[in-house]
């Protein structure tokens, strides 16, 4: 418990001092990029708990993703200045009042996603595999065309003005914050009942886990976590548009958690990373950018068929098992396991 | 009820379309259980081939009855080509691994052939030459179709017909269904799977890549992504239907033409891309294994 408790308070604190420093360090095109690593970060290891942990089959996750980015860009937008009229100015006191406004909005979105996590959830309880993903991506879809016809939030034209919250902290703290959680959660008796949820529905049923709750607990999470990002993002870039939640973007985040690795957190973390940096790695090669991007996918995919780290964890102890050469029958286990 | 039956005359053209390329999904799923997201693209690709086929053949306006077939076949048989190697290529060997990972497997295609198009074929949209001759006839008083709506849905009847003939009278028709029905068991059977899994893509693309050709006689404007949203709501129209079944297939395509252009007619055309969606959830609230899918039952 102490030593939970120490290990956040470090972490919190070398978050801070690394956003500190980090953008007068690195030029701002990198430091796009790392904002961007850790947006994904929390998308991919969100939709693992859907997709990986409890095997229902999302591909909607931009419109969660849309839902929490256009809502708590409104609450800064559009109330913003009156709750934050009263400590205006460049003082110290704005910075916080304006950073907790934001952090308080950034929930608010996520908490906007969720219930709409909620509704998604719900047809999982008739539909299964390719028919709720398609279900899934159809929601995602009518969210677009929703919020283009919306014109307080900017429609066609895109939601433009947003101030600019978002900082390397904010990132990097919500990235490390799904990742403990996703994981705590997965070490709890709840974890194992996602993952029984995922191996044999009937099975799980018949020892009495409520299969219907789980399902959607898992959508209402993934979505809330997908929601914050949303916001990072919008409050990064200082614009919204609908182009940036197209099923493209879904399709990216199932790419990530399915390269990393179903049921693996780690995987899902360096599978967003190098997606991440991979398009921008490839632009010296210009046109052929996206097609030296996609033939490495198709490679990776045939030449790994169950994601880099399979179901397996990277972890401080692989590496010392590695050292020893006792991994070696930890890896297998994991491999058989993925088949 | 003029206007209405007209909107049903181009709904109906549109569905066919989608109809002809939910057939390529549906088929695959139902062998695979793999959703094809290249068909697409194979789609876009059919259209650029006999884009290219015209311009060979010197054609820039209306051409005789046996050129256009030509450029039809010569797309199809083009298509039929790319979908083998696709199969070959990327698919086959993920055949036992986890269907997801064949999933991103078929979207890493999909985009490849996007990319590979922006490059071969230029981002600036080309226009399709009229290799039929525009003529306008009245059905009934009011109610008009033009002649490249009577050749989309001619050639659409006719593919979809051949196509029931050939799966349901023709000894690979018989293997094709034996192996939907169960892989391993038609496997020991003495059917040769890999055979009857690459036909399939095959005929599959050839359809797609005239459901290409036709859209590009009614929109001639073609470019290298003209096949992500056709794409995608031709996979809902086969969902719609149920997947993995034929008729199903067509008449998904169908539903969702008419709707879309009804949608754009009556209420606006920005939710043109949402109609299609919310029918397809309503539909699969009611019955969650589309329209004519039979359900699974489940075994302990």
């Amino acid at each position: 418990m102490l030593k939970n408790a120490i290990l956040s308070v470090v972490a919190v604190a070398v978050l801070i001092g690394v956003g500190a420093v980090l953008p007068r360090m690195v030029n701002p095109y990198l430091f796009q990029i790392l904002i961007l690593c850790g947006i994904n970060i929390t998308l991919a290891v969100s939709l693992n708990l859907i997709n990986g942990f409890t095997g229902q089959f999302s591909i909607g996750h931009a419109g969660f993703m849309a839902i929490g980015g256009y809502t708590s860009a409104a609450l800064t937008y559009y109330l913003g200045p009156h709750v934050l009229a009263g400590v205006a100015g460049d003082g110290a006191a704005a910075t916080v009042a304006g950073q907790a406004f934001f952090i308080l909005s950034l929930l608010a979105g996520g908490a906007a996603s969720a219930v709409a996590g909620f509704l998604v959830g719900l047809p999982s309880l008739r539909l299964r595999g390719d028919y709720l993903a398609i279900v899934t991506l159809g929601f995602g879809e009518i969210i677009r065309v929703a919020i283009l016809n919306i014109d307080a939030i900017g429609g066609a034209r895109g939601f433009t003005d947003i101030p600019r919250y978002t900082t390397f902290f904010w990132v990097a703290f919500f990235a490390l914050v799904t990742v403990v959680f996703v994981r705590n959660i997965m070490s709890s008796s709840h974890g194992r009942a996602f993952l029984s949820v995922r191996e044999d529905e009937i099975a799980a049923e018949a020892l009495g886990i409520n299969t219907t709750n789980y399902k959607v607990m898992a959508f209402v999470i993934g979505a809330f976590f997908a929601g914050v990002a949303g916001g990072l993002f919008g409050h990064y870039l200082m614009y919204l548009h609908t182009n940036s939640f197209t099923f493209m973007k879904s399709f990216e985040v199932v790419i990530m958690v399915v390269l990393g690795g179903m049921g693996s957190i780690t995987g899902s973390v360096i599978a967003a990373v190098i997606l991440t940096i991979l398009p921008e790695a490839l632009r010296p090669v210009k046109e052929y950018r996206m097609v030296i991007y996609s033939a490495l996918l198709i490679f990776l995919m045939i030449a790994r068929p169950q994601g880099l780290l399979g179901m397996r964890e990277l972890s401080l102890s692989t590496f010392r098992g590695l050292k020893l050469g006792g991994a070696r029958k930890s890896q297998a286990g994991g491999a058989k396991r993925a088949l | 009820m003029q206007e209405f039956l007209q909107q049903l005359v181009n709904g109906i053209t549109w569905g066919s379309i989608y109809a002809l390329i939910a057939l390529g999904y549906t088929m695959v799923y139902g062998i695979l259980r793999l959703i094809n997201f290249a068909h697409g693209d194979v789609y876009m690709v059919g259209a650029f081939v006999a884009y290219y086929a015209a311009r060979v053949m010197g054609a820039s306006g209306p051409v005789g009855p046996l050129a256009a077939v030509g450029i039809l076949l010569i797309a199809m048989a083009a298509c039929a080509g790319l979908g083998v190697v696709i199969e070959r290529g990327a698919y086959k060997p993920l055949r036992t691994s986890p269907r997801l990972t064949a999933l991103i497997t078929a979207i890493g295609v999909s985009l490849l052939l996007e990319n590979l198009g922006l490059i071969v074929f230029g981002a600036d949209p080309k226009f399709f030459p009229q290799i039929v001759a525009r003529k306008q006839m009245e059905l009934v008083s009011g109610v008009i179709v033009g002649s490249h709506q009577l050749v989309v849905l001619g050639v659409a009847v006719f593919l979809m017909v051949l196509l029931q003939v050939v799966v349901f009278r023709t000894k690979i028709g018989r293997a094709m269904r034996a192996v939907s029905f169960h892989r391993e068991a038609a496997s020991l059977m003495g059917v040769s799977t890999d055979n009857v899994i690459t036909f399939t893509f095959a005929v599959g693309s050839a359809l797609a890549a005239a459901a290409g050709v036709l859209v590009a006689l009614s929109n001639p404007k073609i470019d290298p992504l003209m096949g992500i949203m056709p794409g995608i709501k031709a996979f809902v129209a086969a969902v719609l239907g149920g997947i993995g079944n034929i008729p199903g297939a067509v008449v998904g395509g169908l539903i969702m033409g008419v709707a879309e252009v009804m949608v754009v007619g009556y209420v606006s055309s920005t939710f043109r891309d949402a109609i299609a969606f919310a029918l397809l959830i309503i539909i699969l609230l009611v019955k969650p294994t589309g329209l004519f899918g039979t359900g699974v039952s489940e075994k302990v």
